[in-house]
């Protein structure tokens, strides 16, 4: 019986880790399909802005109330988590609490602060399920989120609750087969809250016991392996991605527009003939029409986004009514992504499809609303920019498309034609200093 | 520029006028406003005259790297040309886009704002303020502009001169790296909204009117455009001023 228990948890632990790492591997390729960018310059600072940003969660920080209680999810998940490798060990050595006697009383503290946790990653959870859904934040009951996003987000809350609860439902069921006297479970201490409801659990018997205590094991693993598998398709991917998003960040001042080389050179050869190769040619495509024209931080960025709408908040343009959404503009980049790399699952390699982020995910006039001011960007807590996408599909719009309106097509011939952005004589460009 | 050259001088410091100061009739007197701060505190400065042209920020912006590097190219040829070391300009898009953007094209220098300048000349006593100025227990907003603020992190600088003004400084709902945008940036200044409930220079000038000041300061042409439209718009152009921060330290000064 027991080594069918352990040949079932190998099996089960192995197709686990198989389907993630598949997945895991697609993504990469996924977001590889990018254009290069180096991001690897000042890696002492590219590391604090890990330890900062993504570990420390300081731009969290600047709302302290939702900041600490996103903090106990989060330390509550990754601390509890060590348990999970007691309980593979278990899993696969078909032992029961393996680490309990070696360890001894520091032990019970362990797990009994894994249980404080718990009962924090419950409650917050709660908190945060009656934020989307009670109390309706506007960021939460926008309609960037109609449909399956919306479903993501409180999946995700739900599972949380249950796998905790799994947990502490385990130990109350170990601790009253303990307190029954059961040889197979040795005591271990007590733990604050299983403890308070072994007592009650004591006089359902220990068949019964013993029934609930493997069936909340098998289900809390079980519910471990599925939730990591859930991961790659979900908003949560956030967890693991916000460390390497926050390592590649770009650098610069947030004004700077990435440049452009190949551009700056056809107008430097333009001016100076005697400069250009004889081999120059142009470049394949200017700005970004589809995600493959995007670089790879750009879709790093996308998977890395848990459509929490702070970006979206912030937006001056959405928050007076436009069409545009920064939130959406990365949710758009990594559907159409993911749609990219269904595309070439199925043919080996991506085959003409007809369509393309800009116009049949992002609008023109989504694009148009954008004033650039940052904000977005600034919000971000793990380091994403929309501004960037934003940017590179308006200079497809304008040098693919010639995709203008009227009165940017002015602004344009003026600055060509007179140097400045409106119809003036360049002669009259220092009258002020003689009126 | 030219004719300093002519004589053989190199000035101390290139004033980058900016398309907004050089045309526009409301930004022409924050131009001449801080030109006189200029002459006043005795440096020796010039402008390029008729030989400056667009920085190209709103031509990238709107997605036209052509002309975008076209114009970038043209001025960095005269700049270097000049041998330009320093360069102060009252627009934050024309401050963005010469210190960030044109070092990697060829064109390195010590690119700092007005409001920077401002404050540098203050602190070493270069600006006195008259006694018991125009503004003295006034109440003053200041609007952040996102090319100065979020974009290259400058928030204390405007502020700090500000507060020799002697004046009441009050911030808004949103201020700093919450600052909300004036609805320019982006080549937003160049055509009609999008379609929406409200244009956005309203939304911040409502902001801006909450605060009961009876003065807006700003630090940007643009910005200063859409908050005096903005200003007119709420039909408070009598009780409440957009003046631009080299405005109002001129107006103060010994």
């Amino acid at each position: 019986m027991q080594i069918i228990q352990q040949v079932l948890f190998v099996l089960l632990a192995g197709a686990a880790s198989w389907l993630f790492y598949k997945k895991a591997s697609e993504i990469k390729r996924n977001i590889l399909l990018g254009k290069e960018e180096d991001l690897t310059d000042q890696p002492s600072v590219r590391w604090r802005n890990v330890v900062l940003l993504a570990l420390g969660q300081k731009k969290m920080f600047l709302n302290p109330l939702v900041a600490v209680l996103h903090f106990v999810i989060y330390a509550g998940f990754i601390i509890i988590n060590i348990e999970v490798l007691e309980i593979v060990l278990d899993g696969i050595l078909g032992k029961h609490r393996l680490f309990a006697e070696p360890l001894g009383s520091f032990y019970t503290f362990l797990i009994n602060s894994f249980e404080w946790l718990a009962v924090g990653v419950i409650v917050v959870c709660v908190i945060f399920l009656s934020r989307r859904n009670i109390n309706k934040l506007k960021r939460f009951i926008s309609k960037d989120l109609n449909g399956w996003p919306r479903s993501d987000a409180n999946y995700i809350l739900i599972t949380e609750i249950v796998l905790m609860s799994l947990f502490i439902t385990m130990n109350a069921a170990d601790r009253a087969l303990q307190l029954n006297g059961n040889e197979h479970y040795h005591d271990t201490g007590n733990f604050f809250f299983s403890g308070l409801l072994a007592p009650s659990l004591q006089s359902f018997g220990d068949g019964t016991l013993v029934a609930i205590e493997r069936a909340c094991w098998w289900l809390h693993i079980v519910g471990i392996f599925a939730f990591l598998n859930y991961l790659p398709y979900s908003k949560h991917l956030h967890i693991l991605l916000a460390f390497p998003n926050a390592y590649y960040a770009r650098l610069d001042a947030p004004g700077k527009m990435r440049n452009m080389p190949s551009v700056q050179n056809e107008v430097l050869y333009a001016m100076q003939p005697e400069l250009a190769p004889a081999d120059a040619a142009p470049p394949a495509r200017f700005g970004a029409k589809d995600v493959m024209d995007l670089s790879w931080k750009n879709l790093l960025d996308a998977y890395s986004c848990t459509e929490c709408g702070r970006c979206t908040a912030a937006c001056p343009a959405n928050g007076t009514g436009k069409l545009l959404s920064p939130r959406k503009i990365m949710m758009a980049t990594r559907d159409r992504l993911e749609e990219v790399g269904k595309n070439i699952n199925q043919n080996g390699s991506f085959q003409d499809d007809g369509k393309s982020l800009l116009h049949d995910y992002i609008s023109v006039e989504e694009l148009r609303a954008c004033t650039t001011c940052n904000a977005c960007v600034q919000e971000c807590p793990v380091s994403i920019s929309p501004l960037d996408i934003i940017t590179e599909l308006r200079r497809s719009l304008i040098m693919e498309e010639s995709n203008a309106p009227q009165e940017w097509n002015g602004m344009f011939s003026n600055t060509e034609n007179n140097f400045a952005p409106w119809k003036f004589s360049p002669d009259e460009r220092d009258q002020w200093a003689t009126a | 520029m030219a004719e300093l050259m002519m004589n053989g001088e190199t000035p101390e410091i290139l004033f980058w006028v900016g398309c907004a100061g050089s045309f526009d009739q409301r930004a022409q007197k924050i131009t001449k406003a801080f030109a006189t701060i200029l002459d006043k505190t005795g440096m020796k400065w010039a402008i390029l005259g008729k030989e400056e042209a667009c920085t190209g920020d709103p031509a990238r912006r709107a997605g036209n790297e052509f002309l975008f590097q076209m114009m970038a190219y043209q001025n960095i040829q005269v700049l270097n040309g000049y041998g330009i070391k320093k360069i102060v300009t009252t627009c934050p898009h024309c401050f963005n886009t010469l210190k960030n953007e044109y070092p990697e094209l060829g064109g390195h220098y010590e690119v700092i704002h007005h409001t920077t300048l401002l404050q540098q000349l203050i602190d070493e006593g270069k600006i006195r303020m008259k006694e018991g100025g125009e503004f003295k227990g006034k109440r003053i907003t200041y609007h952040d502009s996102c090319y100065l603020g979020r974009a290259n992190d400058i928030y204390e600088a405007p502020r700090k001169v500000l507060e020799a003004l002697d004046a009441e400084l009050v911030e808004m709902k949103r201020c700093r790296t919450k600052g909300l945008c004036c609805g320019a940036g982006g080549a937003q200044m160049f055509k009609e909204d999008e379609p929406g409930d409200k244009r956005i220079n309203l939304e911040r000038t409502e902001e801006a009117l909450q605060t009961g000041a009876g003065f807006i300061a700003s630090a940007c042409p643009f910005c200063n455009t859409m908050m005096t439209d903005g200003v007119k718009l709420n039909e408070k152009e009598e009780s409440v001023q957009v003046l631009d921060i080299a405005e109002m330290i001129a107006m103060n000064m010994e």
